[in-house]
């Protein structure tokens, strides 16, 4: 049931960028080396203080072999490779070049999970008041209202818009809770981000993100990432809320099975809040996705 | 030899003291991972380790005494069968027939849990087992095949429990009863022991050793008895291991266990058709005019419901009654309905009441959800008249015993009149009764229990007629919305009209009929082939309701509130009709 069979990845996922490093913790002069789709990737800094990658192989452990350099870029807080052939750019996240934002890589995990798992997981509203109760959530405000999904044609991002939640500390200052409003958007199969009103300014968002590092098909670093506008919060009071949600987050994708996400509709039972998921679901079909799912139509 | 099908057996899945009240226990069988539990009437569950919604395991969720709950996303599944009754991001609406986790069969027998894929198979008989009293051993995972750990278990040495302290020489003979267990009988003088060892098959290549002891020493020896098994087991799984071939994998192929029931969705039933047999275990008269029926399975296990659902009884005289269910969730084995009385009514309850009795057989429909419960709201006011505190029984102790905020009040014509008495006496502090008021003095009350209105608040009515138009219009002026007034009349007492006729488009099938006069749409339907759930008939309960995409309904129903009315999108197609020429429903 679980992915005992190692799963090769093909170009729907060999193609993107995929985060490697926080590229805060990359030192000159240093190499880390880390895991990627089953493979072993060393990531350092070049000259001019870009990050650099490149492939370990068995030969390769050996200093004498001459590594494949791997393409690099380094965007949102992280640095990112690729072990195929990437598009030019990264997904755009246009708020995070506003002068007055802060973005932070906020805090990474490794999760025994596949990297669906953890972007549905994410993108999910009803699980609040269960596995986040008293902060993204409280029983007995369980329902979840309507909300529009979307493929933009333009881009073939997935959207999720007009979420409402019932959030009992939505802000410091409320006392009897809130309704919430997010907007979701999937720009990448492993990568997800939330938009939510901002406290202290509500004609502008927040923006709260998952770059998911897929270690092999059912091994995860869940990297989360945020772009605020708050001159108040510390750094470490802004991390300390995301590492709070996030390991509230583990141990529920540790006990999901199987842990690569069924394509297939049917082999869940989805309900009419899960539409977000239903609709990632099939997107990730859509696009040949084939690695961290179980395939429409495969046999588990 | 052939070895019979593992399937075909039950296993040993667990120890009876592992089956802690309000615990589930993790286990594994044949390669499936399994949720154990125990409800608070006893009853042990065995269901497949996965919610149906994620796949999150169910053993890691909350046994909340009737229901267990995923932690997840706070689905309930229901004691005994496994059914999904509650989902909490749609609490207004009743998760749809037929949803359930997938459960296995379950048998209790020498302080061992066993369970297997066959509803007829039993736990092995052993005859050093019968007759005493017997002591369960610690359990013991092997990380080797369950032939060769069989063919280690019966070289186990071991001394009996009166000779533990002593060093008088040992016999010891194993009897490989069965293939799944083996006795081991230690003689000395004077004193005899034997320890069965069962084997549970938790996936290829590792089982579990689940040993009993013949007979249970007496108290004062039983810790010195442990730790001469534990010791002497542990060393056995150290020898098993060394000896057990490197690949797992070489072990024999499993075999594959099918649950009683798979997981997911069944589909739902259509017609007015009885689906189960049930025989009358109780009758009691529990009011002045109100008997009650506790209703058994014949077989199997009932299927769960909402608190609000209700049943179509078909009578031995033919006709066909709806009766709420008064269970709460502690109820389970039997559902329990209050017939009232009604001498000048069609016979249906002269019927229950005079010809139905105890051991009787009686056809019954599912529960039918139509008048459901929200456990989303701050605070839940249930309003009873007369024998309308059967739903609103079952609903205030759902709310009861998931801690919520709720107060019933409950009218009758006197106290002889007041129902259920032994239901309501442990929901004391939330009960109000009021007994022999005139329309006035009740409707003075109406005014004063539902005076303060607050958001996330919901109010349930059941009872005559004319008090819950009474109740629906106080409430209104005190700013309850329609949304939060939720109501079930008996009976739909409107006077209905059924002279026109109309067309009706089947967007789905691009079929249109026509319902001529003196026609009811439902009957058109079912001519036409559709066979749509229905349970009254006459407009009250909401079973056969129909989605209307296009054209205006001419509602004579008592089920919509007015706001439902207004958005003209639903219609019960028992008595409602077109005012529009046309029709356009989503069938």
């Amino acid at each position: 049931m679980n992915a005992s069979v190692p799963q090769e990845p093909g170009a729907a996922i060999l193609d993107l960028w995929h985060p490697v490093a926080i590229r805060e913790d990359l030192r000159a002069g240093e190499t880390t080396r880390t895991r990627l789709l089953d493979r072993d990737v060393a990531v350092g800094l070049d000259d001019d203080g870009s990050p650099t990658a490149w492939l370990l192989t068995g030969a390769q452990h050996d200093a004498a072999a001459t590594p494949r350099l791997l393409p690099t870029i380094a965007a949102y807080e992280f640095a990112w490779t690729s072990l195929g052939t990437p598009p030019e750019e990264i997904f755009k996240i246009p708020e995070c070049d506003e002068p007055d934002r802060r973005n932070l890589a906020t805090f990474s995990v490794g999760v025994h999970v596949s990297a669906p798992r953890a972007v549905e997981n994410f993108l999910d509203l009803g699980h609040f008041p269960y596995v986040h109760a008293g902060i993204l959530g409280q029983a007995p405000r369980t329902e979840v209202a309507d909300y529009r999904v979307e493929v933009d044609p333009e881009t073939n991002e997935l959207w999720a818009r007009d979420c409402e939640f019932f959030q009992p500390q939505a802000a410091a200052a409320s006392t009897d809770g809130q309704m919430s409003q997010y907007t979701y958007r999937v720009p990448h199969p492993y990568c997800v981000m939330l938009y939510k009103s901002c406290p202290t300014d509500e004609s502008r968002f927040d923006v709260i993100a998952l770059f998911c590092q897929a270690l092999s098909a059912d091994r995860v670093l869940f990297h989360t990432f945020m772009s605020v506008i708050d001159e108040v919060s510390s750094d470490a009071q802004i991390r300390a809320f995301q590492t709070l949600v996030s390991a509230q987050d583990k141990p529920i994708l540790e006990n999901q099975t199987p842990r690569l996400l069924p394509l297939e509709v049917g082999d869940e039972t989805s309900v009419r809040s899960d539409r977000a998921s239903v609709a990632y679901r099939r997107w990730l079909g859509d696009l040949g996705v084939d690695y961290g799912v179980i395939p429409r139509g495969a046999h588990r | 030899m052939t070895a019979p099908d593992p399937a075909s057996l039950l296993h040993p899945v667990a120890a009876g003291a592992d089956l802690m009240p309000r615990h589930v226990v993790r286990s594994r069988l044949l390669g499936r991972r399994l949720a154990i539990w125990k409800a608070d009437d006893g009853f042990v569950n065995v269901w497949e380790d996965r919610c149906i919604h994620r796949g999150m395991r169910l053993s890691a969720g909350v046994n909340d005494g009737a229901e267990l709950v995923c932690q997840y996303h706070g689905w309930r599944y229901s004691n005994r069968n496994g059914n999904c009754v509650y989902i909490p991001a749609h609490p207004g609406e009743a998760p749809a027939g037929g949803l359930r986790v997938a459960t296995f069969a379950c048998a209790e027998k020498y302080g061992l849990v066993w369970s297997g894929g066959s509803p007829d198979a039993e736990p092995p008989s052993i005859p050093a087992l019968e007759g005493g009293e017997v002591l369960v051993l610690r359990s013991l995972p092997v990380n080797a095949p369950a032939a060769l750990v069989l063919e280690g278990l019966a070289g186990y040495s071991f001394r009996p429990t009166a000779a533990l302290g002593t060093d008088t020489p040992i016999t010891t003979s194993a009897d490989a009863g069965n293939p799944h267990s083996v006795t081991v009988t230690a003689t000395t003088t004077g004193a005899e022991s034997s320890v069965v060892f069962f084997i549970q098959p938790a996936e290829a290549g590792r089982c579990v050793i689940r040993p009993v002891l013949s007979a249970a020493p007496a108290p004062e020896e039983r810790l010195a008895t442990l730790r001469h098994h534990a010791r002497a087991l542990e060393e056995l799984r150290a020898q098993l291991e060394d000896s057990s071939p490197a690949e797992a994998a070489v072990a024999l192929p499993l075999a594959t266990l099918e649950p009683l029931r798979s997981g997911g969705t069944a589909g739902a039933a259509g017609g007015r058709h009885p689906q189960l047999q049930v025989r009358v275990a109780r009758k009691w008269v529990c009011a002045e005019g109100i008997a009650a029926f506790d209703l058994a399975p014949v077989a199997g296990e009932l299927p769960s419901f909402q608190p609000g659902a209700h049943l179509d009884v078909h009578l031995p005289n033919g006709l066909v009654r709806q009766y709420s269910l008064t269970n709460g969730p502690d109820l389970t084995g039997v559902y329990r309905i209050g017939v009232k009385l009604v001498p000048e009514g069609g016979g249906g309850s002269r019927c229950m009441h005079q010809s139905v009795h105890e051991g009787d057989a009686l056809d019954i429909s599912t529960p039918r959800n139509n008048f459901t419960l929200r456990r989303d709201a701050a605070r839940t006011l249930l309003i009873a008249g007369g024998i309308g505190i059967t739903p609103l029984l079952a609903m205030a102790q759902t709310l009861a015993r998931q801690g919520l905020t709720w107060e019933l009040h409950y009218f009758a014509q006197s106290d002889d009149h007041v129902a259920f008495d032994e239901m309501l006496a442990p929901l004391a502090e939330g009960v109000t009764t009021y007994c022999g008021l005139s329309p006035q003095e009740t409707g003075a009350e109406l005014t004063r229990i539902t005076r303060h209105y607050g958001p996330m608040q919901h109010a349930y009515l059941c009872g005559p007629g004319p008090m819950i138009d009474t109740a629906r219009s106080i409430a209104a002026e005190a700013g309850w919305p329609t949304e939060a007034v939720h109501f079930e009349y008996f009976k739909n007492e409107s006077a209905r009209d059924d002279s026109s006729a109309f067309d009706v488009t089947l967007a789905r099938r691009d079929q249109t009929l026509r319902i001529g006069a003196g026609m009811s749409l439902l009957n058109g339907l079912r001519n036409a082939g559709i066979d749509l759930p229905s349970s009254c008939e006459q407009g009250a309960c909401g079973t056969c309701i129909a989605t209307v995409l296009g054209g205006e309904p001419d509602h004579q129903d008592v089920y919509l509130n007015d706001s439902e009315r207004a958005a003209a999108n639903r219609m019960l197609t028992c008595v409602s009709r077109a005012k529009s020429g046309q029709l356009v429903l989503d069938l």
